[in-house]
This record gives C-alpha cells, structure tokens and sequence, in this order.
C-alpha cells in the first residue's frame, strides 16, 4: 500500500508552501478584501501562471505541463492554506476541467492553452435563483445559436474572459434538456453587476445574457452528467483547499492560545480550549484522509469518485468550517476584529463548502452514490 | 497513490487469509445467529459477552483457549514477538495485514490481547531471562492468561494516584488494598500489578511494579455487573498477600517507568474493534420502516448518515496513511490517538439514532428480539463503557493536545508534594 503523495509531489508541496508564503502574505490579500474594485490579484495570479500552476493538469499539447491531478491536489491544499485571492478555482478546477474533459479537439486548442498560461480566464455558470440548482429551475435558453437569461452568483464571472454555461437547449424542463455552451464573455449582450460576497476575496457577479454567441460543450441534452462529473472532480480539488484553510486555522488558535496569558497561565493550558483544538485536530486528519481518497480516485479515474468525492467534500467542509469558527472563539474579542485574520477564514469556509453546492447537498449525493454503488 | 500489497505483504496476506477460511467462521454485518451478542465490540480484554451463567463462561473459555492455540501454532498468535519469545519475528504491517483479515471472521477475543499486546511486551524489556523463557510462550498460546492490575477506585485518568500498598518484609513484599475495572481478572493465571512502596515520595517516584500468580493467597476476584448487565470487569482485593522479590519488574520507585512500558504497547494492543459502524446502520435502514417509507429513503436520516459515513472512511483511510507509513519504516502519525475517539462518540450517536428510527420496538432488549438482534441496545450500553475505558474521551483529547499539538500541560497540585500530603477528597 502507498497511501501517500510521492516525493516529487511533496517536493512540490514545500516549493509552493514556500513562495507563498513570500508573495501572498496576509497584507496581499487583504489589498483584494478591502478594495472592492479588486476582484483578484493580478500580481500573484501572473506569477504562479508563470510558474505553471494554472497548467499543471493541462496536457502539454495544450500548453500545460501534462503532470497529473495529484499534483494539483497539492498545489489546491497550498492556495486553501495562503488564502489566494485567485480565481484558479474557478478557471482551472471548472473551466479547464470541462474543457479538457469534454471539448473537441478544435476547443481543446483554442481555449486550454491561454487558460494553462494564465493569459485567459474561465468560469462556470449554473445558478439563478435561491436554492439547490436543479433542472427544473434552469430558465436561462439557448436557441438559434443564441442564449437569453440570467446567471447568479458567478463566481470570478467579473475577471473571466470564457464561460461555461448551462442553458436549455429544448422547453421540456427537465435533465435531459440542458446542455452545456462555451460563451466569450467579450461580446455585446453579456452584461454583469459585481456582488458582494462573504467573503471578497472570492468575488461573484451576476450576468445577464441578450442574444450572446455561444458554442456547445459535449453533447446536447447531457449537461447535467458533465456537470456532476466535473463537480466530482473539482470536489476532491475544494476539499484540498479547505484542509490547507482548517490546518491554518488550528496552527493561528494554538499560536495564540499559546501566546495569550490570562489568569496567570497561557489560556493553551486550560481544558475547555485543548480539547477544542483536540477536536479541531480529530475532524482535519479525518478530512484529509477523505480528502486523499479522493485524490486517488480522481488520479486513477476510478468509478469510486462519486463516493470518493462526496466524501472528501463533507469531511473538509465540515472541519474548515469548524476549525474557522473555533478559532474566532479561543481569539476571544480580538478574534471578530476586522485587524485580527481570524475572519479571514471564517469566510473563506463557510464560501469553499457553499460554491459547488452546499454540505446537505453533498450529503445527499453521498449517500444516493452509496445507493447506486451498492446496486452495481 | 495506490492500495496494492507489496508482493511480499501480499504472500503474507494469503498465508493469514489460507488459515483463516480454514478454521474460522465468516462474520455478516449484522449477524442472524440469535443472541449473537458477539456483533459487538471486545477492547482488550474485556472478551465478548457469554450469556448463559458460569459453564457458558467457562465452555467459552476454552474455546477460546482451543482458538488460540491454533492460531499461534500457525503463527499468526504474536506477530510482533520476537521467535525466541515463540513470536512470528514479524512486522507491523504484518501485524495490520492479519488483523484486517481476521476482522472479517467471528474469532473470539478478549482473552489474550492484554498478555500479547502489553504485558508480555513488559515483560521483555524488565524482566528477568528465565521468567521470559518461563512465561512468554504460554502467554502466546493461551495456555496461560494474564490481566493487568493498575486502575484503583480513586486512580482512574489519574493512574499514578494509586494507594495499593506495597510493603517490605525480608525477601518478601506485602501487597494490600484494592483494584479496579481489571477486565478478566475472574478467569487470569497471572497478573501485573503497580503498587505504593513509598507513600512519602512524589506520586511518580513511590511506585513499584510486581508480576503474581492470581492464586496466591490473600487475593479476591469480584466481577462488576455493569450497564450491560454483563461482566467483563472485576475488582480485585488484595489482603496481605505475600509475594517474592524476585517478582518485581525493574527497581525499587520505578514502579512509573514500567508501567509507562505497558501503557505504550495499550495503544497497540487496542485493536480494531469489530462491530457497530455506518455498515450495520446503513443495513438497518434499509429494513426500518419511518413516517414516510424506509428510514433510508428519508432525508434526515440520510444526512446523518453520511455524517457517519466519512468519519468511518476517515478513521479507515487514516489508517492507511499509517500503515503507508509503517511500510516504509516510518512512525505512524495521528491514527492511534484519535481512533477511539471517533469509534465509541461514533457507536454512541449510530446506536441512540437506531432506537430512535426502531420507534418504540427500540424500547425492547430482549434475548429473542427480531428487530436486528438486539445489536444496537448492545451498542448503546457498550458505547457508554467503550468512551471511558482504555483512556477517556478527555484523557485522549489531553494527549491531542499536549503530545500531538504540542499545547501546555494543565496546571497540576500534586507535581511538587509528597504523595501522603496530597488532598484527596473523602477517599
């Protein structure tokens, strides 16, 4: 058994962790946090596309450097932990995924290699009203080569040069209706109002879409199965990023509880807040051994993603969204201050376990997959 | 990434699982035997309920005792243990391969964990040759049993608080007081036991540590009924019993240090406890009827469940980040201090919410119960036991925090008093 990423991979791990922590400090991302005309930082964005991060599961015809999705499963824990204000996600766990996974030849080279440099960015776009997205409440149409409608929240939408949308493409309503269209946000008809988020430093927008060109991703009529796949895969990459965030969370809580004094003695001392930190500890090693499962069912291609995925995703949102709020707590006053960075966090968690569908959500594919599994 | 055995664990692999089919039975995930109380979970040496009075006990003993010996003469009794000990001069991840086949059998245990896993391991770094040669290899094939004497009634989490005393007369030491919680005691040959010999020292510095044979005289077995209505615990009475010099296992105030000996290999020696899991709950839905259909068709149940589900994968896939660790000959990281954590919060939460979807059927804990062989109202009885014993829910978040985060130990009264002048409430 090698339940475990490689040493190159680790040796990646360190290289990212390291630049990082010199080129997205704190003060990097609150420049994106304070400034509401900033939706990402370009700065940090140009770089780690120089570096090729944006390219690591990108096939080298396309421009990217062909290595595998452990690879970026490491690369993802390093963004979740530094906080990036990017929109890698957004571009490269959505876009690129589906891209690479579904488009033909011709879009493959046209869209991957500007999206693997970095030069372009992409984003995905399925809600548009409060509420689980399903079939049925997808009004956004596409006919005679156009799409009307209406899409929010998109996330990144503000930064993206390329979407991916899901349309209907008859008036049935139902899961077989929907396709998927690749629309160049650089047109007239498309039209976009930023939003606030929770957390700023991931930005969304809405779009509104009159008469805009688009071309069809995969096969007509099958949207929905692409969508769960890429969502599948993009799961394991969030849970990755979450780990990094709740595993940064603890280390700020033990610094601090360590550093604080109050009764005579560090505040690390008492019970009440050890075995918080206890707790924190238990729910991030759980969640990241559910996390690598997930990354060798995503690198092996195994019909366990399903499960896999689903699973990564509960256990990270659960303990990112955990470690986030306890650490707020053992900061005590200090901890719900704008200055201090506790909130930072506590953002980021509650936005990575909400972007791709909520934890209930998940919840419930895990255990209709499990259903499904256990039929086969 | 991958879950392949190395061609050389895969042999091993093979050798266990050979034995294995060969003579023992297959365990379903909810078992049909009726009063099969066994689906539940043996810690260490608390051995599985036997309903059925003294001669049940007693046949399951030696069962016990005939499975034993089958399986140590095939190797597979003390992997770990060196060859000259009769061990199998094994691996860890030998040890792991074979526990993962055998968790799939109904096998009885209980019995001799305690031996292999803690005190014989004792035995071996304090003990004398020719007690090696004397005790070890029985210990292994069941021959002989043996319980560890440590918890007091006023010494639980708090273990080096114990007041056994622990007197010297000549070439004999002379033991009297009381212990507690010591699980088979009322069927052990042998025993390891910490006691007092200087009640004026710190608390760590005035233990000694004794091995004794548990019919020497003077000494009384009286087994705990517990939640259950079961026994696997005793309390054990010591009244001036007499026993050698010789008998000791390192020096006189060590007492700590060799108990620090056995309570590391505890860790190892608590298995992976078969029994109530996301497995049996996800089976059980899928026959208990709700308001609205099968329990599993409802979506609050099935929110809960995956609750269950990834802290079940979890703690498994987090074992296998250990034993990737073990194979390359590296200390295995997190997975020990936080397993019974999870498993017996787990069992707790999976048994209470099976009641409640049995609705008022979950109210009956009867021998010829239909509704899933009464194997979630054992639960709930055991996994009350199961968070306290073998190291507290709080005990475990304590060594989190301390050995593993690195957090400040508590603020202690008793580091710098001698042990006679610590308070010690109405005890």
């Amino acid at each position: 058994m090698n339940f475990d990423f490689s040493d190159d991979q680790k040796l990646l791990r360190d290289q990212a962790r390291k630049f990082l922590f010199d080129k997205c400090d704190r003060k990097s991302v609150r420049t994106i946090l304070d400034d509401d005309q900033l939706h990402y930082h370009k700065e940090l964005w140009s770089q780690i596309s120089e570096m090729g991060w944006t390219g690591t599961a990108i096939p080298e015809e396309y421009g990217g450097l062909g290595l595998g999705m452990l690879e970026l499963c490491v690369i993802a824990e390093e963004l979740g932990r530094s906080l990036a204000p990017t929109p890698f996600s957004s571009s490269i766990y959505l876009f690129a995924e589906f891209i690479k996974n579904y488009g033909t030849k011709d879009q493959k080279k046209k869209f991957l290699p500007s999206i693997a440099s970095g030069e372009k960015i992409g984003t995905f776009a399925l809600s548009e009203t409060n509420g689980t997205p399903k079939p049925s409440n997808v009004k956004t149409e596409y006919s005679s080569e156009k799409i009307n409608g209406y899409k929010s929240p998109v996330s990144d939408g503000e930064t993206a040069d390329y979407l991916i949308i899901a349309a209907n493409s008859d008036n049935k309503g139902n899961r077989n209706s929907l396709s998927l269209y690749i629309i160049d946000l650089h047109q007239d008809g498309v039209s976009k109002t930023s939003l606030e988020t929770i957390d700023p430093t991931r930005p969304a927008c809405s779009m509104k879409f009159e008469n805009v060109k688009a071309e069809l991703l995969g096969e007509q009529g099958m949207a929905w199965d692409m969508i769960e796949n890429i969502f599948n895969r993009a799961a394991v990459l969030y849970s990755f990023e979450q780990v990094g965030g709740a595993q940064v969370s603890l280390d700020e809580a033990k610094k601090y509880s360590m550093e604080r004094f109050a009764f005579g003695r560090q505040i690390g001392s008492f019970q009440a807040l050890k075995h918080k930190m206890a707790d924190m500890y238990v729910k991030i090693e759980l969640a990241r051994s559910n996390a690598y499962y997930g990354a060798w069912a995503l690198s092996t291609d195994s019909n366990e993603l399903p499960v896999a995925a689903a699973g990564a995703r509960v256990s990270a949102s659960d303990a990112f969204n955990y470690a986030a709020k306890e650490n707020i707590q053992i900061h005590g006053g200090v901890g719900f201050t704008w200055d201090y960075d506790c909130h930072l966090f506590y953002r980021r968690s509650k936005l990575l376990s909400l972007n791709i569908g909520s934890t209930r959500q998940w919840k419930e594919n895990l255990i209709s997959n499990l259903e499904k599994r256990n039929i086969v | 990434m991958d879950f392949n055995d190395s061609q050389q664990e895969a042999a091993f692999r093979k050798e266990a699982r050979d034995f294995l089919e060969a003579n023992a039975e297959k365990r379903s995930i909810i078992s049909d035997k009726p009063n099969d109380k066994s689906p539940q979970i043996a810690v260490a040496g608390a051995p599985e309920t036997v309903k059925g009075g003294k001669e049940a006990a007693q046949e399951a003993l030696e069962r016990a005792k005939v499975w034993q010996k089958k399986k140590a003469e095939a190797g597979f009794a003390a992997i770990l243990w060196p060859k000259d000990f009769g061990g199998y001069g094994g691996s860890p991840i030998q040890q792991v391969i074979y526990s993962q086949e055998e968790h799939d059998y109904l096998v009885p245990s209980g019995y001799f964990e305690i031996g292999i896993g803690m005190l014989g391991p004792t035995m071996m770094v304090w003990g004398k040759d020719e007690d090696k040669k004397r005790y070890l290899p029985k210990m292994i094939t069941g021959e002989e049993i043996w319980c560890q004497l440590f918890s007091e009634p006023s010494a639980g989490s708090d273990l080096a608080g114990i007041k056994m005393k622990a007197e010297k007369d000549g070439d004999e030491w002379v033991l009297n007081g009381q212990k507690v919680w010591t699980s088979g005691a009322h069927f052990a040959d042998y025993g390891m036991i910490v006691a007092r010999s200087d009640p004026t020292a710190l608390k760590h510095k005035g233990l000694t540590y004794f091995y004794l044979d548990m019919k020497t005289p003077g000494i009384e077995v009286r087994p705990i009924k517990q939640i259950s209505g079961t026994s696997n615990f005793n309390e054990v009475f010591f009244n001036d019993v007499r026993i050698p010099d010789s008998q000791r296992l390192g020096g006189e105030g060590e007492g700590w240090k060799v108990a620090l000996t056995t309570l590391m290999n505890e860790r190892l020696a608590v298995g992976d406890p078969p029994g109530l899991d996301f497995d049996q709950i996800f089976e059980a839905t899928k026959e208990l009827e709700v308001e609205d259909g099968l329990a599993i068709k409802n979506s609050e149940v099935r929110q809960k469940m995956a609750d269950w589900y990834v802290q079940s994968r979890g703690l498994q896939y987090t074992k296998f980040r250990s034993i990737t660790a073990l194979s390359k000959g590296q200390t295995p990281g997190p997975e020990l201090s936080i397993s019974k954590l999870v498993t017996a919060s787990k069992m707790q939460d999976v048994s209470a919410y099976a009641l409640e979807l049995m609705d008022s059927a979950g109210m009956v804990h009867h021998d010829q119960n239909p509704v899933l062989k009464n194997l979630f109202q054992n639960g709930y009885f055991f996994s009350a036991a199961m968070r306290i014993a073998g190291g507290t829910d709080e005990v475990l978040r304590n060594i989190i925090a301390e050995r593993v985060l690195g957090l400040p130990q508590d603020d202690r009264a008793d580091k710098k008093v001698p042990f006679n002048e610590l308070p010690s409430g109405k005890n």
